[in-house]
């Protein structure tokens, strides 16, 4: 089987200071891989330089595209790689805002990224939008409302929704639970895993917090300091991790 | 079905003065299909130690585990989740399960992940749950709120929802009463009779020799004692 994204030597300095250095790694369709680590461990900087939204200062991020086979995404052209972004790939942020169209409705912020990919059927649009809504567990009488309406959990659905409308195959995911309470967490983490077994879709999870990981990410990669300090199945590398660093970061969580 | 050679095991502990743990040395199993090996010994001895290598769930430090076609030991992560996934079935101690999923769900997910359509999967996870007399109550609410033994037959409907060709049970019955027990040692026989392989600790000596048809004891394994 091809990996559906295959990275290799990514590397991204700020300055005299190192963002992430000599990252590899394989991701198969189907597969939801983690990406861990502390503040400033380069986890972020590396999901932004493979999705396109930050220039590495060196290596190679081969993606599977559905229309054109195997191509380099650090050397396609800006409209194809815009292009990309709109078809086969999704990022939803930390932060549901930036990914989110404020002063356009919830049904407008679904149906938008319809139309970029060509929808110009008003009533389908809606009623795609509507379907996909519900699919998130937003009451579809609210298909009007801003999402500034909405609650923080409920603006998070909905930049799901927004994303994963246009049937992509790859997913990007920043902290998609962090600054949720629990239970919305828990939802939103049952929603996903839905989400991911019924479409196929691979996913890259960066997050902070294991447990999300634990019941989301196959595989795992261990980041510290810029560099992949560990990677393996997930439950192994929590249960039995090999590095000093994850070590650490395995027995430094609070058990409830 | 499931073949360890000369498997050996170390936890290195970085944080505390780079300490080296050996914990197993030189461990030899063949288990055959339709055989069920029961692991004994002490606490501390190994018992879980070496199921959770089989399950890939700890790395080996040396040696071969051969489940199927796949070595573990050697096995890249993708094909162990593929073994997970079609031949390897785990029935631990704890319920490990997203909060919020319904029980039913939650048996079904398994059958879900091999492609079965979402009504065949729950009805199967039904006729599981309602031999292990769960109350038909509960399936539609998750099981992180149940009972330690209704949280156990959970656990054990999951893992026997797909007839795995291998399976590893840890302390299977301890939790449950003389009715449910029985229920669970016929699922054992049932497997048994389909060809399953199966590895199992079982405190509970009277449910072993129900089941089991050898015993290894894995103090046998421990540094020092291997031949």
């Amino acid at each position: 089987m091809t990996p559906l994204l295959s990275v290799k030597d990514l590397t991204k300095s700020y300055g005299a200071h190192v963002g992430c250095r000599d990252v590899a790694l394989d991701l198969f369709p189907g597969e939801v891989l983690g990406i861990v680590g502390e503040s400033g461990s380069g986890k972020t900087t590396v999901l932004n330089c493979m999705a396109g939204q930050l220039v590495p200062d060196q290596g190679r991020v081969v993606f599977d595209t559905r229309t054109d086979g195997r191509g380099d995404v650090l050397r396609m052209s800006e409209p194809e790689r815009r292009m990309l972004g709109r078809t086969d790939w999704a990022f939803v942020h930390q932060n549901a805002r930036d990914g989110l169209r404020m002063g356009v409705s919830a049904g407008g912020n679904v149906g938008e990224r319809l139309m970029a990919v060509g929808a110009r059927n008003y009533g389908r649009i809606r009623d795609t939008a509507e379907d996909w809504l519900t699919r998130v567990e937003i009451n579809a009488a609210r298909i009007d409302d801003r999402p500034t309406t909405f609650s923080g959990g409920m603006q998070q659905r909905l930049q799901i929704a927004r994303n994963l409308v246009t049937g992509p195959r790859l997913v990007f995911m920043d902290e998609p639970t962090g600054g949720l309470d629990v239970s919305v967490q828990a939802r939103l983490l049952d929603l996903l895993r839905g989400l991911v077994r019924d479409m196929g879709l691979s996913a890259i999870i960066v997050t902070h917090d294991l447990a999300v990981v634990r019941l989301l990410a196959d595989r795992l990669l261990v980041m510290k300091s810029g560099e992949v300090v560990e990677h393996g199945l997930t439950d192994q590398v929590l249960d039995d991790p090999q590095h000093g660093y994850t070590q650490l970061l395995v027995s430094s969580v609070l058990q409830v | 079905m499931i073949e360890i050679e000369n498997l050996s095991k170390t936890f290195t502990l970085h944080n505390q003065g780079g300490a080296v743990i050996r914990v197993m040395e030189g461990a030899d199993l063949s288990v055959r299909p339709g055989e069920c090996v029961a692991l004994t010994g002490a606490s501390g001895s190994g018992k879980s130690t070496l199921m959770r290598m089989i399950y890939g769930n700890y790395l080996a430090a040396d040696g071969a585990i051969r489940v199927g076609e796949v070595d573990v030991a050697r096995a890249a992560p993708r094909e162990i989740l593929a073994l997970r996934r079609d031949t390897l079935g785990y029935v631990s101690q704890f319920l490990r399960v997203v909060p919020r999923v319904p029980t039913l769900d939650v048996v079904a997910e398994p059958l879900r992940r091999l492609g079965m359509s979402e009504g065949d999967a729950r009805a199967r996870a039904e006729r599981l749950l309602t031999r292990l007399n769960i109350p038909e109550a509960l399936w539609a609410l998750s099981p992180t709120t149940f009972s330690g033994g209704e949280q156990q037959r959970v656990n054990i409907a999951r893992g026997f929802a797909h007839p795995y060709p291998a399976l590893l049970l840890d302390e299977p019955t301890a939790a449950l009463d003389a009715n449910n027990r029985a229920v669970v040692l016929d699922l054992i026989h049932e497997a048994k009779a389909r060809g399953a392989a199966i590895i199992g600790i079982f405190h509970d000596t009277e449910a072993r020799d129900r089941v089991c048809d050898r015993i290894v004891d894995v103090t046998a394994f421990s540094p020092g004692c291997a031949a």
